[in-house]
C-alpha cells in the first residue's frame, strides 16, 4: 500500500536498530609514532635485547654496504639497500618464533638475513640466479615478492590455514608506504580482519615509492589509521628505534597469537640510499633532508643508549663491528664466485610434471646446447692443429 | 547381483559430487568463493557442503577475486588444497594479478619446493541470455600463462573425473565450466561416477573418417549436432573433444587428422588470437603432407562478446560448422 493509500494512518517509523559493529576508539593509533630509546620508558628494555639489536643493526648496515658495493661491481644485477631502515628490518625477524612466517619484499633481504637465511641465498633472486635461492619451508620465509603488495594476501592465507589446523602460527608481512596504495593491501587487511588471522602487516613508510613521496600516495591522517577502517588497530611507531619497533611488532605478534585478530604497524622510518643502486635520488629530494634523518640513525640511537647506560663499551662496539665485517668478508668471497647454472633448469619446475609441449622444447635446447658445444670443440681443434 | 541404474544427472550435480567426494577423501580441500556458503554459489555447484563439511571448509569470502586467490596461495603454501569458485568468467579478472605472478609462478620460483596445488573454478562461456560481463570465453589469457593446466569438460561424466583430477593434481588447475552446460543431463551413477580422468588427454567423441572437428567445452555438443546434420550432406566427421587445452592432447588431434585428413577448430572464444589459432598450427606442424586442406577456424566473432539478443549471431552454431566443412577443398577428392 502507497502512503496516499493508506489516508493518513501512515506514521513514519526510525530504521532498524543501527550499532557501530566496533568500537574505534582502542583502534587508533597513537598520535605521534611510539618510542623508547632517549625516554624514560627506555629504563624498562631488556639490556639483553638491546645488545642483540645492536648487535644485528651493526651487521645489517654492513650487509647492506657490502650488497651495495657487489652491485657496484657487477656481482649483483640491482640491489634496494634498507641502509637507514635497519631497526625495521632486524625487530621483524627478531619478535618471530621459528614456527613463525615472514613475507619479505624485494627491500627484505636483510630481515630474511637477521631470521637466519644465509646472505648469499637471501641475494640468489638480486644476482640474477634462480627467482628464489632457498627452500622458503626451511627458514619459513617466503619468497622475496616484488608485485607491490602482492606477498599481503599470501601471509594473510597462511595465517588463516594455520589458525584452521590448530597451529599457533603467526604471519609477519612487510610492505613499502607505496605499496598500502595496492588494491591487494586492502584485500588482505579486509580478508584478515574478517578472518581475524593471526597475521602483522608493518608498512615500512621510508617516504618514498621510487621517486614519488608519501604525499602523493594517501591523504589519510596516517597509514596507521587506515586499519580502523578494516576493523583492526593500528599503530604508530619511530622506525628508526629499534627497541620501539620491537615492543610494538612484539605486542602485535602476541596478540595475534593469543586469537586477537591481526594488526597494521606504521614505522616511520627512511630510505638513506637511492631506491635502488639504478636510481638517482638527487632528481627527486634535496640533500638536506637526508641529513636530518641521518641525524636520527637508528644505529648511533641504540648505540648512545646502551654507551649511556654502562650497557655497552667500545669492545663491545668493536667486537660487533668485527662480526659485522666477518660476515661481509664471507658474503664477498662467496658472491665473487659465478654460480653454475643449468639451462635444462628452465624447464624442470614449471609443472610437477614437464608437459609433453615443454619436454619437447627442453629436447631442443639441449640439442641447441649440444650443437653448440661441439662447435666450440672443433674450433678449438682447429686453433691448435695451426 | 545388483546393478545400479543409470539415472539422469546435470553437470552440476556431478561438480558437486565431485567436490563432495574431494572434500571427503581429503581434510586439505578446501573450498572457498563468493557465496559458496548458504546459498551454495549462484550456480547450487557448491550446494550442500558448507553444511556437511562445516563454513572452515566451504567459506563464504569477502566480497573480492584478488583476495580470494590471494589468500588461497597463502593456504596452499601451509598445504591446504584451496578450490576457488569464480562467480563468473568475467569477474575472475582482478584475481589474474595473483593467478599470473604467483599462482602460475610459485613453483618454478622456488624450484619445486613450493607447490601451489590450487583449483580455480570459473563458469565460462555464452549462450545463456547473460547481459553484459557473464559469457566470456577467456581460455585464451589462461593457456597463454605457463604454469597453468586449462581443463574443461563438455559430459556429466568428465565434469566428475577432470574435477576430481584437478583437486588432485599439484600444479594449479584453471579448471573452466561451461555454464550453458550445467544443466544438461546424461546417464551417470553418482555411486560409481567413473574413473578420475588423468589431465592432458583428448578423447574422440564420435568417430568418423571425412574430416575433424576439433573442439571442446560448450561446442562439443554443438559439433556433434552437426557432426548428425553432415551425415545428409555425405560427411561423416570425428569430433574431437580436447577436455585439456594446458597440456595439450598433441598425439590425439594429430592421429584424427591424419585419418581424416581435414580439420576445423570449433570455439565461442574469438578467432584473432584464440585458441584456435594455436591449434591449427600445431596441426599443420604434425599432419602437413596428410592435409588436403588449409585448417579451418569457427569462432566467435573477434568482438566483444555481443548482448544476448544478439548472441545467437556471434555463437559458432551448426550451420557455420557446416559452412567450414564444405571448404574443406572436396573437389580435389573427386
Ligand atoms: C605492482 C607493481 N607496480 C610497480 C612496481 C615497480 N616498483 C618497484 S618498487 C616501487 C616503489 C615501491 O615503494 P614502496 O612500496 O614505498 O616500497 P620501497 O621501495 O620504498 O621499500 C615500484 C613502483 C612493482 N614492483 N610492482
Ligand atoms: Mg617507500
Amino acid at each position: 500500500m502507497t502512503v496516499m493509500e493508506q489516508r493518513g494512518a501512515y506514521r513514519p517509523t526510525p530504521p532498524p536498530a543501527w550499532q557501530p559493529r566496533t568500537d574505534p576508539a582502542p583502534l587508533l593509533p597513537d598520535s605521534r609514532p611510539y618510542r623508547v630509546l632517549g625516554t624514560e620508558t627506555a629504563a624498562q628494555a631488556d639490556p639483553t635485547l638491546l645488545r642483540r639489536l645492536y648487535a644485528e643493526l651493526v651487521r645489517g648496515r654492513r650487509y647492506n654496504a657490502q650488497a651495495t658495493a657487489l652491485t657496484k661491481q657487477g656481482r649483483l644485477a640491482v640491489y634496494p639497500s634498507s641502509t637507514g631502515q635497519e631497526a625495521c628490518e632486524v625487530a621483524a625477524a627478531l619478535v618471530l618464533e621459528e614456527r613463525d612466517w615472514l613475507f619479505p619484499s624485494y627491500r627484505d633481504t636483510l630481515a630474511a638475513v637477521a631470521r637466519g637465511l644465509d646472505p648469499v641465498q637471501a641475494l640468489t633472486l638480486l644476482r640474477g640466479d634462480w627467482h628464489t635461492g632457498y627452500d622458503p619451508h626451511e627458514h619459513r620465509v617466503a619468497p622475496l615478492c616484488t608485485p607491490l603488495a602482492t606477498q599481503l594476501p599470501h601471509a594473510v592465507g597462511l595465517a588463516h590455514a594455520a589458525r584452521l589446523k590448530g597451529d599457533d602460527v603467526v604471519a609477519l608481512a612487510l610492505v613499502g608506504d607505496g605499496g598500502t596504495s595496492e588494491g591487494d593491501f586492502h584485500e588482505a587487511l579486509n580478508f584478515a580482519a574478517v578472518w581475524q588471522a593471526p597475521v602483522v602487516f608493518l608498512v615500512q613508510n621510508n617516504g618514498f615509492a621510487i621517486s614519488v613521496p608519501l604525499a602523493k600516495q594517501t591523504a589519510a591522517p596516517s597509514l596507521a589509521h587506515k586499519a580502523v577502517g578494516y576493523g583492526m588497530p593500528g599503530r604508530l611507531v619511530d622506525g628508526n628505534d629499534a627497541a620501539a619497533v620491537h615492543e610494538v611488532l612484539g605486542d602485535a605478534v602476541a596478540h595475534a597469537r593469543a586469537g586477537g585478530g591481526p594488526t597494521l604497524v606504521e614505522a616511520v622510518t627512511y630510505r638513506i640510499d637511492a631506491h635502488t643502486n639504478a636510481d638517482d635520488a638527487t632528481r627527486y629530494r634535496g640533500d638536506a633532508e637526508v641529513e636530518t634523518w641521518r641525524a636520527h640513525d637508528p644505529i648511533a640511537l641504540l648505540e648512545h643508549e646502551l654507551t649511556e647506560r654502562g650497557l655497552l663499551d667500545e669492545d663491545g662496539i668493536q667486537a660487533a663491528r668485527d662480526a659485522a665485517e666477518a660476515m661481509a668478508a664471507d658474503l664477498r668471497e662467496r658472491m665473487n664466485q659465478d654460480p653454475e647454472l643449468d639451462p635444462m633448469d628452465l624447464f624442470a619446475h614449471v609443472y610437477a610434471e614437464p608437459t609433453p609441449q615443454l619436454r619437447e622444447q627442453q629436447d631442443r635446447l639441449r640439442a641447441e646446447l649440444e650443437a653448440g658445444a661441439e662447435a666450440d670443440a672443433d674450433a678449438d681443434a682447429e686453433g691448435t692443429g695451426r | 547381483m545388483t546393478t545400479v541404474a543409470l539415472k539422469p544427472a546435470t553437470m552440476a550435480q556431478a561438480l558437486t559430487r565431485a567436490l563432495r567426494d574431494a572434500m571427503a577423501a581429503d581434510p586439505a580441500v578446501h573450498v572457498m568463493g563468493e557465496d559458496v556458503g548458504a546459498l551454495g554459489g549462484v550456480f547450487r555447484v557448491t550446494d550442500g557442503l558448507a553444511e556437511e563439511f562445516g563454513e572452515d571448509r566451504c567459506t563464504d569470502t569477502p566480497l573480492a577475486e584478488a583476495g580470494i586467490l590471494g589468500t588461497a596461495v597463502g593456504m596452499a603454501m601451509y598445504g591446504l588444497r584451496p578450490v576457488v569458485e569464480m562467480q563468473f568468467d568475467a569477474f575472475a579478472y582482478p584475481a589474474f594479478e595473483q593467478l599470473i605472478s604467483h599462482v602460475a609462478r610459485m613453483r618454478n620460483r622456488t624450484r619445486g619446493a613450493m607447490p601451489l596445488p590450487i583449483t580455480i573454478r570459473v563458469p565460462y562461456g555464452g549462450g545463456i541470455g547473460g547481459v553484459e560481463h557473464h559469457s566470456d570465453s577467456s581460455e585464451a589469457y589462461y593457456m597463454a600463462t605457463p604454469g597453468l593446466h586449462v581443463v574443461t569438460p563438455a559430459t556429466v561424466a568428465d565434469a566428475y573425473g577432470l574435477l576430481r583430477a584437478a583437486i588432485a593434481s599439484d600444479d594449479p588447475v584453471v579448471f573452466l565450466e561451461p555454464k550453458r552446460l550445467y544443466w544438461s543431463k546424461d546417464s551417470w551413477n553418482p555411486e560409481d561416477p567413473g574413473p578420475v580422468e588423468p589431465i592432458g588427454r583428448a578423447v574422440v567423441r564420435r568417430p568418423g573418417r571425412s574430416a575433424t572437428l576439433i573442439t571442446y567445452g560448450p561446442s562439443v555438443p554443438v559439433c556433434l549436432e552437426a557432426a548428425e546434420a553432415a551425415r545428409a550432406e555425405g560427411w561423416d566427421l570425428e569430433v574431437v573433444d580436447l577436455r585439456s587445452l594446458v597440456p595439450f592432447d598433441d598425439d590425439t588431434v594429430a592421429a584424427s587428422v591424419r585419418r581424416t585428413g581435414r580439420a576445423v577448430v570449433v570455439h565461442e572464444s574469438g578467432g584473432f588470437g584464440g585458441p584456435g589459432g594455436e591449434i591449427a598450427a600445431r596441426v599443420t606442424e604434425r599432419c602437413f603432407h596428410y592435409l588436403q586442406a588449409p585448417v579451418l577456424r569457427v569462432a566467435g566473432f573477434d568482438i566483444p562478446y555481443p548482448p544476448p539478443m544478439l548472441e545467437r549471431h556471434h555463437l559458432p552454431g551448426v550451420d557455420r560448422i557446416l559452412d567450414a566443412v564444405e571448404r574443406l577443398q572436396w573437389e580435389a577428392e573427386s
